[in-house]
């Protein structure tokens, strides 16, 4: 048998010994695509991933973690709809819900899930324009304070890969305006709207600020040379690394 | 877990066949020929069964069984010295060819055609297409780590071109986006010619570890055979040997219902079931089903083993429980896969698959009596020597005699004739010929396909379309990656199919190169109509022969790939279309080379020699001309380039690089220009007076063996010295002019790169929305 992983295979090597020590699940669904860079990304920001299975009825002793994107259960009802009754789901609920407020992040499919979850208002449905968009996408950091966003600063515009189908996030006017209200619309389309979510936004957090949703994928902005590019060719291929770091940072509690 | 109900049919044993030896059999519907159908009774000293009639026809249809190729594909084969063996791990026959990249890596690649279905039902049969070429590779015991897709439709303006393409595109996307697989790259040519018989062909590339390698075989008597993934329905019956292998007329009934129907979920799941299966060593022999499915696995794995097999048929798990025996030895249906497995390994292999929710059934065990036995509860119903399936059908010397036509073809010379009158000279013209060479259906920009197209997931995609060729990471430890091109050019092939096929592969080999990797190994699809037409024959045997003798040139041998004949309308064929997929190896993926340019002030090189070659062009498609002789092949110079390629690519001589094929060097110019959206100041009066070209064939011939880079002015001598030192001819043509927003080149009015892009990017959204 081989001795080292499968290509693409979660390979957790900390660099820094205190963020190391800070551990982080991902899931896996079945049809889950991206859980390999999820955990990429954590390795890369100084942190441990640690699988999690679907059907797993303990979340261990993880300090966050990460719903990526994919099709889970090839989205054939409605995106994440299936998911949310996995039985893992409802441990991530009670621990995000508790007085622990365990920081969750949901990308893609995982905002999918997060919205019929109810931990985030809202919800998906088709592209406005009905096709599947990859592209480059530019994005606001709408607030630098919750548990994903603290390492980077209030209105920064960051580059991230953005791949979907049903991404047009809608809610109705009422809830769209409490979201903005509170503070709460974490990240929003700059220049272009792909998918023609309401208000161009991106991203949402919970009212306490640690589960945050989102359709981009950070995780594809982590690593130098397999990130995005902007028009002009300079690198902005690490834009996605802070989401990260910030949930490290607000783990290991504050300073690196 | 087996089927709880199972139907009583009249089933024709072999005991039953024995008895009624003069029984009339369907077997001109199921597409033998008398004496094919003479071959199968004289095999088994009796008449078939109606299930072994289901199961030879399909194998021994043309998509299975190569009858009228494969006397010609045995110069891939032959023409391989020991040199080009060395990298090869497994050779052509296997599910997919493998190559040794290093460090305990291999590497598995495979190119296919699903055009029939794809004519008749675009979503779901490029769909379908993506899946059976993964399953192919999951197969080798890889890993699939991203796919591509070249894609040949009819006229951008004709009606029927919309409704393929968006069901083709979404269906690759549909399939391959939820497969969590890259797409890297591809083609995309319109042309009327496949108006009726678009080309839709997938490649998928897999990695493993070398111990990792599994092979369709079914070994070790007492052995367990298993079927798993997805139910057997009524989907694709008789697809194999009846769809892939008669011509689209309006006189047959609609085949609709042939085409299979997939489940990228599914397929999804096995992919990841596979894995966990070789992980653990879990199987000893794997298959996919594709076309002809169970009769396909059975009796390749039974055959390839070294005993025989015995398997109860109404173990199979089904998705319509009203299926005949020879139906579900027929059917297609997707995301299916068999494996052996030994008794110990039982429960071990089940708990992967309750663990992935995968439905399997014990269908039988391997033997040691030489014999391919199926029975219908517990009645013999097929009993075959498993070779004479799978191995031994048929072969056909089809006659073949260059055309009658080819003359007159070849002496109609672009240059002269009538739609070459008004040739651009001056600046206003030329830049008005650059402008509608970009927008042109053929050379706009892929964008509105590519952007459906998921490029990131996997997060080991360094390159991806537009650039030269697609760039994957295979180790995060070392960076060592592969990069894949696919090229082929149905035009050059009908004007000259020798020299049409080596230009396919001499493109693919340098887009490989020209990313900076080193070209190892070969996959072909060749896209042809009828074989019984002697001249299409003539164009496939020479597209074969012309093809072989150039991979023993550049020393990169053929591991696989697939045949797809009677490509045609009516009688009326398409251009050949040998479609040349090249695997290179980069030992540090960091060190690809991109196709634009980015940095000001970097000189611009062209590298190679440009002739009068226009004929076959795509500036000679624009004036509606086809006649003369293709561009000339050089391998010598196209290994020579290759080798500048690399070597500046890894020692740091090149930030940019971009080849030229079609639309020449006007294409290329504009292509580096709009990649990072920074122009150029370009001269070209050396290259003129040195080549003794106009101004016009300096832009638009396509001459081979040509590239061009951005050279850093601290690399400048050492580059130049490089190609003095290698006889390489090599010539300073411009700057890299980052501010001024525009392509200027002397002699052509200037092109402002908004306007240029503007042209590039509107073509597609015009005519698909």
């Amino acid at each position: 048998m081989t001795s080292i992983p499968l290509i693409g295979e979660a390979v957790a090597v900390a660099a820094e010994p205190r963020l190391a020590g800070a551990k982080i699940g991902v899931v896996t669904f079945p049809g889950t695509l991206d859980d390999r860079d999820a955990a990429r990304a954590v390795r890369l920001a100084g942190g441990t991933a640690v699988s999690l299975w679907h059907a797993d009825t303990e979340l261990g002793d993880v300090d966050a973690v990460i719903i990526p994107g994919g099709f889970s259960y090839g989205d054939y009802l409605r995106a994440g709809a299936i998911s949310r009754f996995a039985p893992l789901m409802s441990k991530i609920i009670d621990a995000a819900n508790s007085e622990a407020k365990l920081p969750v992040l949901g990308i893609c499919n995982g905002f999918q899930i997060l919205t019929e979850s109810h931990l985030l208002p809202g919800s998906m449905i088709k592209n406005d324009h009905l096709k599947f968009i990859c592209r480059d996408q530019t994005l606001r950091v709408e607030n630098a304070n919750t548990a994903w966003t603290v390492d980077y600063t209030d209105g920064q515009e960051i580059i991230v890969p953005l791949k979907n189908q049903d991404g047009q996030y809608i809610a109705d006017e009422k809830t769209l305006d409490a979201l903005e209200a509170e503070g709460r619309v974490v990240f929003r389309y700059v220049g272009f709207n792909p998918n023609g979510s309401r208000r161009d936004i991106a991203g949402i957090s919970n009212a306490a600020g640690n589960v945050v949703g989102l359709m981009p994928h950070p995780e594809h902005a982590v690593e130098t040379g397999f990130g995005p590019e902007s028009l002009d060719g300079a690198p902005r291929d690490t834009d996605g690394l802070g989401f990260f770091t910030s949930v490290l940072t607000k783990i290991v509690g504050g300073d690196k | 877990m087996t089927t709880e109900t199972t139907k009583k049919f009249n089933i024709d044993t072999v005991e039953h066949a024995a008895k009624t030896p003069d029984t009339e059999l369907p077997w001109a519907e199921l597409g033998l020929k008398q004496n094919e159908f003479d071959e199968i009774v004289k095999v088994l000293g009796r008449r078939p069964t109606g299930a072994e009639l289901a199961m030879y026809s399909v194998m021994w249809s043309e998509h299975c069984s190569y009858k009228s190729s494969k006397n010609h594909l045995r110069q891939f084969g032959e023409k391989v010295t020991e040199e080009m063996k060395k990298d090869m791990l497994v050779g052509i026959g296997e599910n997919a060819g493998v190559t040794n990249l290093g460090d305990g890596w291999a590497v598995t690649f495979k190119i296919e055609s699903h055009n029939s279905p794809s004519f008749v039902e675009p979503y779901q049969g490029a769909a379908t297409g993506i899946g059976g070429i993964v399953r192919d590779i999951i197969s080798m015991g890889a890993r699939p780590v991203a796919v591509m897709d070249p894609l040949r439709f009819g006229a951008i303006d004709h009606p029927d071109t919309a409704r393929v393409m968006h069901g083709a595109v979404a269906g690759i996307g549909g399939y391959g986006n939820c497969l969590g697989l890259p797409n890297i790259g591809g083609e995309m040519v319109f042309d009327s010619v496949y108006q009726g018989n678009p080309l839709v062909n997938a490649l998928a590339v897999g990695v493993m570890r070398h111990e990792d390698i599994r092979l369709a075989n079914a070994s070790g008597k007492g052995n367990k055979v298993v079927l798993f993934g997805a139910r057997t329905g009524g989907d694709g019956i008789g697809g194999a040997s009846v769809l892939a292998s008669e011509s689209f007329d309006d006189t047959k009934p609609s085949k609709r219902p042939a085409v299979q129907v997939g489940d990228p979920f599914a397929e999804k799941v096995l992919i990841e079931c596979c894995l966990e299966l070789f992980k653990g060593s879990l199987v000893e022999g794997i298959q996919d089903l594709g076309a002809a499915g169970i009769s396909c696995a059975t009796s390749e794995l039974a055959s390839n083993g070294d005993g025989g097999m015995e398997v109860e048929l109404t173990s199979v798990l089904l998705r319509d429980p009203t299926l005949t025996p020879g139906e579900i030895l027929m059917s297609e249906s997707q995301e299916r896969m068999m494996a052996v497995v030994t008794p110990e390994n039982i429960a071990a292999f089940e708990a992967v698959m309750d663990k992935w929710a995968v439905e399997y059934s014990w269908l039988g065990e391997v033997t040691d009596t030489g014999r391919l036995i199926i029975t219908w509860e517990g009645e013999v119903i097929v009993d075959v020597d498993p070779r004479t399936v799978a191995h031994d059908g048929p072969v056909y010397d089809r006659p073949f005699a260059r055309p009658e036509w080819q003359d007159s073809v070849q002496a109609n010379s672009f240059t002269g004739s009538v739609e070459d009158a008004g040739r651009p000279s001056a600046p206003s013209e030329l830049a008005a010929a650059v402008t509608e060479l970009v927008a042109s259906p053929n050379m706009c920009s892929k964008d509105w396909i590519t952007k459906q197209y998921d490029r990131y997931v996997g997060g080991n995609t360094a390159m991806a379309f537009p650039d030269d060729a697609g760039v994957v990471r295979v180790d995060e430890e070392t960076g060592l990656g592969v990069a894949l091109a696919t090229d082929a050019n149905g035009r050059y092939t009908y004007l000259e199919p020798y020299q049409g096929a080596q230009l396919a592969l001499a493109e693919a080999y340098r887009n490989v190169a020209t990313s900076g990797a080193v070209p190892m190994a070969v996959s072909d699809c060749l896209n042809f109509g009828s074989p019984e037409d002697p001249d299409v024959m003539w164009q496939l045997a020479e597209a074969i022969r012309g093809l072989s003798d150039a991979c023993m040139e550049l020393g990169i041998p053929v591991t696989g790939g697939n045949v797809s004949l009677y490509n045609q309308t009516g009688t009326t064929p398409i251009h050949p279309s040998p479609v040349v997929a090249v695997l290179g190896k980069l030992d540090d993926v960091a060190r690809r080379t991109p196709s634009g340019w980015r940095e000001d002030g970097q000189a611009i090189y062209l590298l190679g020699t440009t002739a009068a070659e226009l004929d076959g062009s795509e500036w000679s498609n624009l004036r509606g001309h086809l006649g003369g002789l293709p561009p000339k092949v050089d391998l010598a110079a196209e290994r020579a380039l290759g080798e500048i390629l690399i070597n500046a690519s890894r020692d740091g001589m090149v930030d940019a690089a971009h080849d030229l094929s079609e639309g020449g060097l006007a294409a290329a110019l504009v292509e580096s220009s709009l990649r990072y959206g920074v122009g150029a100041r370009i001269a070209l009066e050396e290259l003129m007076e040195r080549d003794g070209v106009d101004l016009f064939t300096a832009l638009f011939s396509e001459s081979q063996a040509r590239a061009i880079v951005s050279v850093p002015r601290s690399e400048e001598v050492r580059f130049k010295d490089m190609c003095t030192a290698r006889g390489f001819a090599h010539l300073r043509i411009g700057v890299v002019d980052a501010a001024g927003g525009k392509l200027e080149i002397n002699g052509v009015d200037e092109l402002s790169l908004d306007a240029l892009r503007e042209s590039h990017e509107a073509t597609l959204p015009k005519y698909f929305g």
